[in-house]
């Protein structure tokens, strides 16, 4: 059995949202990356609960990126698994990135493929359907459970208002998010074994983008808040019935 | 040409978000110059001709009840099948849990450029640009979609639903599904409750409400405002309330009309999911609670006195 979780490099969650070169692209200085989230917290510490489990499982974990991607990969590889891929590409289209991964996945023959549910920075959410899809494979999205039963998988993934428990065959794509797994912190002992484990770095893939980014921008400033004493309750509710009109 | 709008359902009817996805797909296909064609795949029991109310011409359906259950390798297929049979040139999903599943394998199977959490209608002065969130809310980019057919996924509750006069005709399409490989095997829903992402009112707890004990006076606030609940992740995550509740960055995104943030600090993870609410309002005894600069109205003051207040005066609007 082999398992790939695809991991992403976002902004820490505290960062501030700049823009620079006219609003073109974020403005990076002095935020510090990590690991998306979706893709550590819960695709990649479940992937490693199953290796726990059955050591016969083999894991990998793709990311597409930079140079600059793999203190990234390192910080995954010190929770668990046993080599990491780096596809030498730099993009914002989503199709670019999972065609990227598709190849790869296709190479390696991998049973299961593990996303987070998405990006904290791009939200696309697409990664995973995108390569299911490129592999013509089952995709079950916004995981909460995940079990292993040999050939197939029960899956309880998110709807409106619940969950639905789904049965599906291997090999499959599930997008990963809270429930999954909890997160954990990487030990010394991964640290130092991170160190030796293989890196290995492939290059892209011709893919034509299918969509760019022409600008970002900031939303508008809030124009401050209107504070309503605490003994008149009274005048909180006519403000949002007739000033906001929301109640 | 047209603009090909999926709609979504559940217990045999049309979803909230896909009645917004229909409004802005026909605005789309309005300012474009073409027909808005909707497309249902299973089976619902309201009539569907109905549905032209929001704008559209023609509802297109694969009337076949295995497609009641998601698979979305299946539904790739059968939509894209569909898009080719009537010719669409733009797909607008809701970016709701079908959509999320569904839009972005439609997308590489077309190899039709996606943008997923569209939050406003496309600008074709210049290519086809959509402005989407990102940055978990903390920013918009304007994405512009080079391939010939566009795919848009609508974030919920950023576009207005308008109604008007009109009926659909409806059309049978001759597609058959492959046999799925996703078996449904149990759903679990929370009855009774306002499903938290279709919600127009959220009433939502942080860690300030001490424990689970005291959600009471909280859900009553919400029962009288017909709110779906929410919380803080440390509530969450200390099983005070349930995960599916835990919006922000790393938990459920939300977009209502009335966001009521009650013993919340407004850490930036927590604003995250919450900042594109359309008015908030934080009930926090801490004054320099960093959530009041993101708030549009405030109490700063003690929740368990505030929020019994608070319900008895929304009860006497509400009649
Ligand atoms: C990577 C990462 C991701 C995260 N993702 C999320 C996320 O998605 N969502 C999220 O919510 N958090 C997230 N967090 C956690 C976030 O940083 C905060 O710790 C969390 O939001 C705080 O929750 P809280 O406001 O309920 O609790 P606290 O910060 O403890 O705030 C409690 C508030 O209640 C007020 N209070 C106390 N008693 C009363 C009273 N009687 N009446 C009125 N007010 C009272 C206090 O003044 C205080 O402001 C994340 C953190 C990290 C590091």
């Amino acid at each position: 059995m082999k398992i790939l979780v695809c991991v992403s490099k976002t902004p820490d969650t505290t960062s501030k949202i700049a823009f620079k070169d006219g609003n073109a692209k974020f403005d990076d200085a002095g935020v510090q990356w990590i690991i998306n989230p979706y893709d550590e917290w819960y695709a990649l510490v479940r992937a490693i609960e199953l290796k726990e489990k059955n050591a016969s499982i083999t894991l990998h974990m793709v990311t597409v990126g930079g140079a600059d991607a793999e203190p990234i990969i390192r910080k995954a590889l010190a929770l668990g698994g046993d080599e990491a891929i780096r596809i030498n590409a730099d993009s914002n289209d989503s199709f670019y990135i999972a065609s990227q991964i598709a190849a790869v996945a296709k190479d390696g023959g991998y049973d299961l493929v593990f996303t987070g549910k998405e990006t904290i920075d791009y939200n696309g959410s697409s990664i995973g359907g995108m390569v299911a899809e490129l592999l013509d494979a089952p995709y079950v999205s916004l995981a909460t459970k995940f079990e292993l039963n040999g050939t197939t998988a029960t899956v309880t993934r998110e709807i409106e208002g619940g969950e639905e428990v789904n049965e599906v065959a291997l090999p499959a794509v599930v997008s990963c998010q809270k429930g999954v797994a909890e997160q954990r912190i990487p030990n010394m002992r991964g640290i130092m074994a991170a160190r030796t484990k293989p890196l290995k770095v492939v290059e892209p893939v011709a893919v034509d983008a299918l969509t760019s980014v022409v600008s970002f921008e900031l939303p508008p400033a809030k124009a401050g808040v209107k504070l309503v004493p605490a003994d008149n309750v009274a005048e909180l509710v006519r403000l949002l019935h007739e000033e906001a009109k929301v109640i | 040409m047209s603009v090909l709008i999926f709609i979504d359902h559940a217990d045999g009817h049309v979803k909230k978000a896909s009645l917004e996805a229909l409004t802005y797909g026909a605005d789309l296909a309005k300012q474009l110059g073409v027909a808005a064609e909707g497309l249902l795949l299973g089976t619902v029991t309201e009539d569907l001709a109905a549905l032209g109310k929001y704008g559209i011409s023609k509802v297109n359906q694969v009337s076949n009840e295995a497609l009641n259950n998601l698979d979305a390798q299946v539904y790739a297929k059968a939509i894209a099948e569909a898009a080719t049979a009537t010719g669409a040139t733009v797909i607008v999903f809701s970016h709701n849990q079908t959509g999320k599943a569904v839009a972005a394998r439609v997308s590489a199977r077309l190899k039709a450029g996606l943008v997923a959490g569209a939050i406003s209608l496309p600008d074709t002065s210049n290519g086809f640009v959509v402005k989407k969130t990102v940055f978990s809310g903390k920013a918009f980019a304007n994405v512009n979609i080079t391939s010939p057919i566009k795919i848009i996924s609508l974030n919920p509750n950023s576009y207005k639903i308008t109604a008007g006069e009109g009926a659909a005709t409806v059309n049978q399409l001759s597609i058959t599904p492959d046999a799925a490989k996703v078996k449904v095997t149990a759903v679990n829903k929370v009855s009774g409750e306002v499903p938290l992402t279709e919600a127009e009112i959220v009433v939502s707890g942080g860690r300030g409400l001490k424990g689970p004990e005291n959600w009471g006076i909280l859900e009553d606030l919400g029962h009288a405002l017909h709110a779906a609940m929410a919380c803080s992740r440390p509530v969450a995550d200390a099983h005070w309330r349930p995960h599916h509740e835990h919006v922000g960055q790393t938990g459920v995104q939300v977009a209502p009309n009335l966001y009521i943030a009650v013993g919340i600090s407004g850490a930036i993870q927590h604003l995250a999911g919450v900042n594109r609410s359309k008015v908030i309002v934080v009930i926090n005894k801490d004054p320099e609670a960093p959530f009041f600069k993101a708030a549009d109205y405030g109490i700063v003051g003690d929740a368990f006195e505030i929020l019994p207040k608070l319900t008895e005066e929304i009860k006497k609007i509400k009649g």
